[in-house]
This record gives C-alpha cells, structure tokens and sequence, in this order.
C-alpha cells in the first residue's frame, strides 16, 4: 500500500530523513517510532504531499507522491500533530466543510458527517465550537476529519499526545477499531502505545530507519536466547562463588552472571543455549543443593529497552538490518 | 471550482463570527456616512447661497458630491484593506489548518481563488453600506448615475487588486499583525506614488504615477471608463494572485 525507497528530505541546515526505505501492507497497523526530532514528522509530511522529498520515491496506493499528488490526496486521511481545526466553526460545520474539500458529494454529505461522528464519539457535541471543545474532543474531531472520506491510508501523528489517560485508551481503541479497512500509520514516542496498538514497528532515529520488524519479532530477535533472573538464599556455608560453579554445570546454561550478594541472598543472571529453556534444571539444581530459590523471572526485553539500544548504540545490533515490514502491496 | 467556492464560503463564515467584519462594517458605515452627509451638507450650503447671489445654474450633484465621496473613500479603503486580508493565510500558518488545505484533493489555484474572492466579497458589502448613503442622493435629488456605477466599479477593482497584494503578504507570515502593518505599509507606497508626477514629469516619475493604485480610480469616479485603467487594476490583480501562488508553493519547499 505505501513503497517509500531512498526517501531522502534536507533542509537549509539539516538532513531531516536520510534514504529511508520501508513498505507498509494493505490493513496493517504501523507504528513509526523514534525520539523527537528523528524525522517521524518530515516523513509522514512527504507522504500526504505536504512537502516533496529531495530525493527518492514514495508511493501511496501506486500513485508517486510526487507526480500524481492529487490521486494520494484522495486516498489518504491526515491527523497532524495539532488537529487541523477551526476554532470558531462548529464541529458539524467543520466535518462538512472538510466533507466538501474532499471531494464527498453533496448528497451523502450529511450521512457521512453522522456516521464519523458516531464512529469518533463525537456526535453530541455537533452544535459545539470547537474552540471550545476538551483536548480530547478536539483530537476526535482531527481523527474524524481524517476519515471522512473513507481513505485507505490514515496517517496520524502523534494521535494520543498531549491527552489524559483515559482519552488515550480510548483513542487507541478508536484507532485499532478503523484496522482493517484503512492501512494505518502512526507516528509515537511512546513505547507502550506500539505495543498495545500497532502490529508492525519501524523504528527511525537521527533519520535513518534503524529497525523494521514486528512488536513481537522484535523483542524475541534483540535476545535470542532464554534469559532469567535468579535468586537464591544459600545456607551461609556456600558462597557465591560456589553457587556460580554449581549453576554452570546446569545442562542447557550458557553463561551466568553474577549480579547482586545480600546477606546470604545471591542474585543471577542466566542465560540458556539458544533454543532451549534450562529453567526447569536451574530450579532443580539449586533445590537439590539444600539452597532456596526465592526468585525466578523470565529478563525479556521490554520494547523500551529495544529502543534504546537501537536509537543509542546502533552499532551494538548489527543483527538488525532494515527490512520491509511486509511484501509488495 | 467547486472548492474555490467551499473555501470562500468557509471564509466569510470566519469574517462574520470573528469581530473583525462587524469592526470593518461599523468603521466603515460611520466614515461613509459621514463624508456622504458633510458633501451633501455643503452642497445644500452652498447652492442655498448660489441661489441667493441669483446665480441660478443647477449645481452637479456628481461633481460636488460623487466624485469627492468616492475619492475620499478610495484613499481610506486603502488602509482598511490590509485589516480584510491579513488573516487569509497567516492564521491558517498558525493554526496548522494550512496542513489540512494542503493535503486535501484541492488545487492551490482553488485555494487562493476562494481566500481572495472571500475578501473581495467582504469588500463589497462595505461597499453596499456605502451605496445606502448614496440612495438618498437618488431620493432627494437626480445625480446621473452612470459615475456613480463606475465609481463603485473602479472602488470594487481597486480594492480587489490591494486585496490579491495583501493575500500574497499575508502567506509570507504566522503573524496577522505583521500582514496588516506590511499591508498597510505597501498601500501607503502605492498612494503616495500618484505624487511623483507633482513636481516632475521625468519618464521615470511617470511610470510610477502610472503604477499609483490611485491615479487609476479618478477616472472613473468621472464617468469615464478607460481600458487602460482597467488592464491596469487586472493586472494587478493577476500579479498578486501570481505571486500567491509562488510563495505557497515555496512553502511546502521550504516548510
């Protein structure tokens, strides 16, 4: 659905994106993650031909952004960062007018201000100026303007900034709701909302992309191995030497590592051989050796962490080339 | 063209809930108000005492009271104008809402067509409030009313084309005010050059007399319909559209 190959945007001072390349398929849910300032902004402004890149191609539903800016008009719905409102038009009004501009006829107008309004929970503030609408309401509104007319792409950027919790959860649901029959793009520097929201992940800093992969891939490929937290309560006689020794010779344990001493209360690191679990021997082992296992936890990488090594120290993963997120559209 | 118009009707929907079309109007209904009575005042003055001294040739309402009214308000026009034009692009640089014209099916042309013929229209109903005063002319007397329609025409072109100058002012900033003093700034320039050709008449002064907004309009408030004056006020229309659209495109460059 959207082909993006060498995209390259400068500024008079600055490279905002630099030859990024990525695909999105037809119905799936994106998350373009990065820090402030990596180019999550430019590169969604190329897309909905705001602004023409300076060098590569971008494709939204075949039509180049560059060339045929008109045809990925029509088949795109943009939320910019601050909803494109006017403050001194009601909410209908306004859904009307942007109806209008994009071109819905006349005729279906009024039912498909409705139907959005119902769709964004924004029904029963259609007499409202939106000046004076919550913050909340007022990205419902930004969000029903993008879908008014049924695009097959909705980019979004930054849906959820600058709301209270609740107003989060609810337009995340909103926003998984619309899967399915749009290709969703949204942009994000909150982790947490890629993995409640998005199936797929391209991660982007200092404008290149740095990872392209789902949620799950994602973390799994970063370790790929079976990590475990460890700690055990020793009978004053074995030390901590002792208990790494023992916990060596585990079958299936590649490395431990020593981590924390309280007391008689030792604290590891264990990592299994790739493909296998030692958990089950690590309990037993340590249980048989008259020591008490206080705790057990599984030490994957949240996507937090993910983000940070690959924003941080991309030199560290060269196991993650981008890739396109799917195949052709 | 259908999106020019969905555009310019959203425009003058913001004009009339905003104070600024009620401030215009009111400002502008006072002032015309005012000339038209202190012109007819004199007027009445004056042919009262013409009559008494028995010089009894019918005094021209055209020339005593059309002519200097729609010359007076020419020149005013020119410092109201800035105010109807500098929001057309800036506030919408400043909300944001330039992102969702520019990334909707709609042409730039369509754009800029709707925003400046919105400001246009806005012009125009100053100008109808001023035409009420002119009613009582036609009441209570008989002003031949052919100057009188191409006084309004040339007020009409003149302002469309300061109107198409402030629209491209007003997408150079985020800021109204800013597009109002530069606006105003620019009107004044364009008035004080009818005064180049008053104490020379080098081709150079008359080349800038000709580009003097003003010296345009006497003509018609005279009756007289000149193409010359009308290429003229067309073309400046074209230039500042053109230059619009320049400066819109170069914004997404830049942007």
């Amino acid at each position: 659905m959207i082909q993006v190959e060498g995209l390259t945007k400068r500024y008079a001072r600055h490279v905002a994106v630099d030859n990024i390349s990525f695909a999105v398929d037809k119905g799936d849910i994106v998350g373009f993650l990065g820090p402030n300032g990596a180019g999550k902004t430019t590169t969604m402004r190329v897309l909905t031909c705001f602004m023409p890149p300076t060098a590569g191609k971008a494709t939204v539903a075949g039509y180049d952004v560059f060339e045929k800016p008109m045809e990925v008009k029509k088949r795109i719905g943009y939320l910019p960062e601050t909803p494109p409102v006017y403050p001194e038009m009601e909410t209908g009004d306004y859904l009307e007018f942007v109806g209008r501009l994009k071109g819905i006829p006349t005729g279906d107008l009024k039912r498909r201000v409705s139907e959005v309004s119902e769709r964004c929970a924004i029904a029963d503030v259609q007499k409202k100026l939106i000046g004076k609408l919550s913050k909340g309401y007022r990205q419902r509104v930004g969000l029903a303007q993008a879908i008014i007319h049924n695009p097959d792409v909705l980019i979004l950027d930054e849906p959820t900034s600058g709301l209270d919790p609740k107003q989060i959860i609810e337009t995340r649901e909103l926003i998984k709701n619309l899967a399915g029959e749009h290709t969703i793009i949204l942009s994000t520097h909150i982790l947490s909302e890629v993995e409640a929201v998005c199936q797929k992940v391209i991660i982007i800093s200092k404008g290149k992309v740095v990872a392209t992969d789902t949620v799950e891939h994602l973390t799994h490929r970063m370790r790929g191995t079976d990590t475990v937290a460890l700690e055990v309560e020793t009978d004053g006689v074995a030390g901590q030497s002792d208990v790494l020794q023992r916990l060596e010779q585990v079958p299936g344990v590649s490395k431990v590592l020593f981590r924390n001493a309280a007391d008689h209360k030792l604290t590891f690191e264990i990592e299994s051989l790739p493909g296998q679990s030692a958990r089950p021997d690590v309990a037993r082992a340590v249980v048989n050796s008259g020591w008490s296992l206080l705790e057990m936890r599984s030490l994957n990488y949240s996507l937090e962490e993910v983000f940070l090594q690959l924003t941080g120290a991309e030199a560290s993963v060269p196991a993650l080339e981008p890739q396109a997120v799917g195949g052709e559209q | 063209m259908r999106n020019a118009w969905t555009i310019c009707r959203r425009e003058l929907y913001s004009y009339f809930v905003s104070p600024i079309a009620w401030v215009l109007l009111t400002v502008f209904a006072f002032l015309g108000g005012y000339f038209t009575y202190a012109a007819s005042a004199f007027f009445v003055k004056d042919s009262l005492e013409s009559q008494m001294m028995g010089q009894g040739f019918p005094m021209s309402i055209n020339d005593r009271i059309v002519v200097p009214v729609l010359s007076n308000i020419a020149v005013i026009a020119l410092f109201l104008i800035p105010l109807l034009a500098m929001r057309l692009f800036a506030e919408e640089k400043r909300q944001g809402t330039i992102e969702l014209l520019t990334t909707s099916p709609v042409h730039d042309l369509e754009i800029i067509l709707g925003k400046w013929l919105s400001a246009v229209l806005m012009y125009g109903a100053l100008l109808v409030l001023l035409f009420a005063d002119f009613t009582f002319l036609f009441i209570y007397g008989s002003p031949d009313w052919k100057p009188v329609a191409l006084g309004f025409l040339g007020l009409l072109l003149q302002g469309a084309s300061i109107l198409s100058l402030c629209t491209f002012i007003s997408t150079l900033t985020k800021n109204q005010i800013v597009a109002a003093a530069v606006g105003f700034a620019l009107s004044l320039i364009l008035f004080v050059l009818s005064w180049a050709t008053a104490f020379e008449s080098s081709a150079v002064s008359q080349v800038l007399s000709y580009i003097s907004i003003v010296s345009h309009f006497d003509s018609f408030s005279r009756g007289v319909l000149d193409s010359k004056d009308i290429v003229f006020y067309l073309s400046m229309i074209f230039f500042g559209l053109f230059l619009t659209a320049r400066s819109l495109e170069s914004l997404r460059w830049r942007a």
